[in-house]
């Protein structure tokens, strides 16, 4: 028995492997663990688009209201007040206003103006468009986080993918009702806007069609509870969601959740402005396109706080909060790509997946015993230090373990004993060749090592690839076959080789091959 | 214990017209079979919706059929048996957008009525995802071969790197052969078990072609197909054996791994035998049609090792000179 630095290098991997892998193992309070994919623990995994449209149309949309609130304030009259998807138009009736008005558009930013005597028409800039739609996108991802974060869920994944793609990742999803819940949370627009009831033709509103209405810059609008009523109201809200500062989930006299919101000075300032324009008028409060109550104005109404009622539970009217409070979405989300594991799918496969393993584990050591004796229990030492030392690496990464990943591991554990078998056919040719025990186990593996590596180094390379192109669980079979591969080197070509120098003259002096090699001689 | 001992040389060359038929069969009738039959793209690729659900008696399959029947997003849906007969799996071409509303939730009420079962797994892969995972799995593939080309073209030579690369080629056909053969969904799955497959076959491949390299450099013959004999019977043991070893766990996983797994089990039984039959009998020939020559590969080397000397004599005398 002598020592040598490889059996140090290996006793020490294999004293990593077992250390770091015991949290793992034994599910321990403490420690860094393997984190289970969503394929394996049951969740929800969505790839999100952004409807970028969407947000250039309410950019105009709030560039239009601003106009509005403008030339109230400054007692200037316009008229013909009009948006489509990029532009906004409207004519100042005293051509005096223009100059005003002109130096007020102008202080916006990324808008082209063109202002033709009384007419005055403004379009986002190209350069605004696209600033907007990355906006979106970058504002969707924080809301859907902020709102996530409030929900109560472990370690959300909210993350950007390609240019208008947000991948969300939701683990430990236990039942319908929550996945439910999360997806409404997360899809919900959140859109609050306090709109002027048209008073006018309010009387009208149910022998009007969407363009009568569009024609006097009104829009109809359906109650939330009950579909039937409608409302007439103008299409340009006083303000909206933006400038909100807080909403928190309270109860009305009669005890039903009602939803308390704060205004910043800004919004209160222009809400009791407009009501103390309005006394007498109704004030829309509309939450995503519908109308969830519409009170009479009775007086000027300061200090900028409302509620909503609406027909909700405590649980919706948390969730709506916690929406309303991480702010609207400034573009509509849609699906793309959707994957749901329910838990007891994900147990069963971790389940049939441990069978394979172990059931591929058992006979591959077998039959090294069998075939090679005590060159194949080396091997086998190797091999179960290689699973050791690939847990242990995920677990101090905090790599993903997906289905696909389990399969690599089985499949490195078929793999990894290659090395040996190459090493061990390559010792036992040169036991033939009639060389010592020494000589045979030097040259066997220095000349086993050429072609462990090539081989090994084009497996990494097709590792690499998948790992680079494939998406999720995919990327977890990557992941353990790289480890898998990379931790075979240590175990299987530097390990064993410790072994054997250390075991040489004990080798040597039993003279028995048989034993030491399953060999004749 | 061992299988083959190394007293005499197998002439697997002599043996080669008859494997090239074999290979030409087998990959021809692969292609008859992917342009005829064609593959069976899965949701990952087509883009669809797979609603997996789980009875708690026999799944009434006739029962769900009339339920879902009327409502155009089922139109043209299949339901099969999912590995068990309580488990089945509901396949259809539609998705939806609605994050709040999709294809599972409308499934789970269809569904409504037909006993008790619990929705285990929803997919859904809209169009556009699914092309993207196409063109990004082609890429993948392309990309693996090239990387595989280049490593072994610098490592050996390009003969070697072409030979090895048609092998590759050869087991890939034959796997998605195979594949379109039992009409397996080919999903992302698939597409990491063929990836396999490229590095397991090569694997095998390279051993080989490393004796080879080993042969031709130091063994005493000149003629190629002897050197080729020599080095398959000397890695005959370890081929074998590793394959046997892989064939196992792939066995297990493909046994025990669950429905799940099956396809991505499946591809890789297939590759495993493939992959050892053509290291053999597909990679070596090629380096003998290529007209490798032995002797003229000699001299490079013996040029080389020349000119390494050369300057190593010259590194010595000018670092002598400057001490």
């Amino acid at each position: 028995m002598k020592l040598n630095y490889r059996i140090a290098v290996f006793a020490l991997a294999i004293v990593f492997g077992l250390f770091f892998s015991f949290p793992s193992l034994l599910q321990t309070e403490s420690g860094k663990k393997v984190t289970l994919g969503l394929d394996l623990q049951g969740g929800l995994h969505m790839l999100l688009g952004v409807k970028t449209d969407e947000a250039t149309k309410s950019r105009i949309k709030s560039i239009a209201a601003s106009i509005k609130n403008f030339s109230d304030r400054k007692d200037i009259l316009i008229d013909d007040l009009t948006f489509d998807d990029s532009s906004v138009s409207f004519s100042v009736l005293d051509i005096d206003d223009v100059k005003t008005i002109e130096e007020y558009l102008k202080s916006l930013e990324g808008v082209k103006l063109v202002i033709d005597g009384e007419n005055v028409s403004l379009a986002l800039t190209e350069e605004e468009i696209l600033k907007t739609k990355k906006q979106a996108v970058d504002q969707a991802i924080e809301t859907i986080r902020n709102r996530l974060d409030q929900f109560g869920l472990a370690e959300p994944v909210v993350a950007r993918q390609g240019d208008e793609k947000i991948l969300v990742q939701l683990a430990g999803i236990k039942t319908q009702e929550e996945e439910q819940r999360a997806r409404e949370l997360i899809s919900r627009a959140a859109k609050l806007e306090l709109m002027a009831v048209d008073e006018e033709r309010a009387a009208r509103v149910y022998n009007m069609s969407d363009a009568d209405a569009a024609a006097y810059g009104d829009v109809i609008l359906e109650d939330s509870k009950n579909p039937q009523i409608k409302y007439l109201v103008h299409e340009i809200p006083i303000l909206d969601g933006g400038m909100l500062t807080n909403a928190t989930v309270g109860f009305d006299q009669n005890n039903r959740p009602v939803i308390n919101f704060t205004l910043n000075a800004e919004g209160a300032e222009i809400f009791g402005d407009f009501t103390g324009r309005s006394v007498g008028k109704r004030l829309a409060i509309v939450l995503d396109g519908k109308v969830y109550s519409a009170p009479n104005i009775n007086e000027r109404i300061g200090g900028g706080s409302g509620q909503i009622s609406g027909d909700y539970t405590v649980v919706e009217a948390k969730d709506l909060a916690i929406a309303l409070r991480s702010g609207a979405l400034l573009a509509p989300i849609y699906l793309m790509e959707k994957r749901s594991v329910g838990p007891s799918l994900g147990a069963d496969s971790i389940k049939a997946s441990m069978v394979a393993l172990i059931g591929g584990f058992v006979l591959v050591i077998l039959f090294m015993m069998l075939y090679y004796r005590m060159a194949g229990v080396i091997a086998n030492i190797a091999l179960i230090a290689n699973l050791f030392i690939i847990l242990a690496v995920m677990s101090l990464f905090g790599a993903t373990l997906t289905l696909p990943g389990m399969a690599g591991i089985v499949l490195t554990v078929g793999m990894a004993v290659d090395a040996n078998v190459i090493i061990s056919e390559r010792i036992r040719e040169l036991i033939y060749e009639g060389r010592s025990i020494h000589k045979a186990i030097e040259e066997g593996y220095s000349n086993a090592m050429r072609a462990i590596l090539d081989a090994n180094i084009t497996t990494l390379i097709a590792a690499v690839v998948l790992y680079a192109y494939g998406t999720g669980a995919i990327k977890g079979f990557a992941i353990t076959i790289s480890i898998g591969i990379l931790a075979s080197m240590l175990t299987a070509i530097l390990g064993t080789h410790g072994i054997y120098q250390m075991l040489e003259n004990k080798i040597q002096k039993s003279n028995n091959n048989r034993f030491w090699f399953g060999i004749k001689g | 214990m061992e299988f083959f001992k190394y007293t005499r040389t197998f002439n697997f060359m002599g043996k080669s017209k008859i494997a090239l038929l074999i290979s030409i069969v087998l990959v021809l009738g692969s292609y008859v079979l992917l342009a005829t039959k064609g593959l069976n793209y899965g949701v990952d690729f087509a883009g669809g919706t797979i609603v997996q659900v789980k009875y708690d008696t026999d799944a009434p399959i006739d029962a769900m059929r009339d339920k879902l029947k009327g409502n155009p997003i089922f139109e043209g849906a299949s339901i099969t048996e999912f590995g068990s007969p309580d488990e089945v799996v509901i396949r259809m071409k539609t998705t939806t957008g609605d994050v709040t509303v999709d294809v599972g939730d409308v499934t789970r009420e269809a569904l409504k009525g037909t006993g008790n079962y619990e929705i285990r797994r929803v997919d859904i892969v809209g169009p556009k995802v699914g092309s993207e995972l196409k063109e990004k799995g082609i890429m993948s593939l392309v990309l693996a071969i090239l990387g595989i080309l280049i490593y072994v073209a610098f490592r050996f030579e390009w003969r070697f790197a072409v030979a090895s690369i048609i092998a590759l080629v050869h087991d890939v056909s034959i796997a998605l052969g195979a594949i379109t053969l039992v009409g397996l969904d080919v999903n992302l799955d698939v597409l990491a078990a063929l990836l396999t497959i490229l590095g397991y076959s090569l694997n095998d491949t390279i051993i080989v072609f490393d004796r080879i390299r080993e042969g031709v450099s130091q063994s005493k013959k000149t003629d190629l197909e002897e050197i080729i004999n020599e080095s398959v019977t000397r890695t005959l043991a370890r081929t074998t054996l590793t394959s046997l070893t892989t064939f196992f766990v792939v066995f297990t996983l493909f046994m025990f791994g669950g429905e799940i797994i099956h396809a991505f089990a499946f591809t890789l039984l297939v590759g495993v035998v493939v992959g050892t039959y053509s290291s053999i009998f597909v990679a070596s020939p090629v380096l003998l049609w290529f007209g490798f020559d032995v002797k003229n590969y000699r001299n490079k080397l013996a040029q080389k090792a020349k000119r390494e000397a050369e300057k190593a004599k010259m590194r010595a005398q000018f670092e002598s000179g400057v001490m």
